[in-house]
């Protein structure tokens, strides 16, 4: 049957296991290019319709506040793409209650609605995956 | 002196560190994700506020706007563009920076 293709099974069987996903983001955006490396990472992986949770605590709640304006930085301003995740079924987005505390931050500076949880639930959380990727 | 901190208060001592050595008539100022230093209501505001008694404290503004930022800064600390940061280099005998 795979003659004709060269011994290529074309129709593999794709449908696998379904594996939970976390990617743990920790750095303030644009410092460093963890947060954006992050975000490619997490639009990549969307394609293979995993089971997908975002992670901020830490700096990393740095990077879903609102108001961000870089022009003056010259550099890229990613952060409106945190709103599209929810068109790639990416809707599990989770901050760190003493994380953004620590930061004089609440739940209405987040650029996206987010589900705010304590350091012991976020440890639940991370406990539960599969997969965790950390940047 | 100037003193520059490119990095957040809430991931390395830089800032902390910074502070301890100023000497008279050091200024500091905060760029990069430094700017996070500028902040009121976070576990680091205090610190800051202490040193802005005896020590000008400058931010540059564009870093501050691109982390949305921009109404949140400490009472006080001075806000500067690119071309602030080259006017105090300048006014500056030597300048170090906390990495």
């Amino acid at each position: 049957m795979t003659e004709a293709t060269g011994g290529i099974e074309m129709e593999e069987d794709t449908s696998g296991k379904v594996k939970k996903f976390l990617y743990v983001n920790r750095k303030a955006p644009y410092g460093t290019i963890y947060a954006l490396e992050s975000l490619e990472v997490v639009l990549i992986a969307a394609a293979f319709d995993q089971d997908v949770s975002l992670a901020f605590l830490d700096d990393g709640v740095y990077q879903v506040v609102k108001g961000q304006h870089t022009k003056g930085i010259d550099v890229k301003n990613f952060s409106p793409t945190y709103r599209a995740l929810e068109g790639y079924d990416i809707e599990k987005l989770y901050v760190e209650k003493e994380s953004m505390e620590a930061r004089g931050l609440k739940e209405s500076d987040f650029i996206v609605p987010m589900k705010i949880i304590g350091a012991q639930e976020m440890a639940g959380l991370m406990q539960s995956q599969d997969v965790v990727l950390s940047f | 002196m100037l003193h520059t901190v490119n990095k957040s208060p809430t991931e390395r001592n830089a800032l902390d560190s910074c502070l301890k050595h100023l000497t008279k008539g050091a200024a500091v100022l905060l760029i990069e994700d430094g700017v996070y230093g500028a902040l009121k209501g976070t576990s680091t505001t205090k610190t800051v506020e202490q040193a802005l008694k005896s020590h000008p404290i400058y931010a540059l503004y564009p870093d501050i706007e691109a982390r949305g930022m921009q109404d949140r800064v400490i009472d006080g600390i001075k806000l500067v563009d690119y071309n602030g940061f080259v006017d105090l280099v300048a006014e500056h005998a030597n300048v170090q920076a906390w990495l």
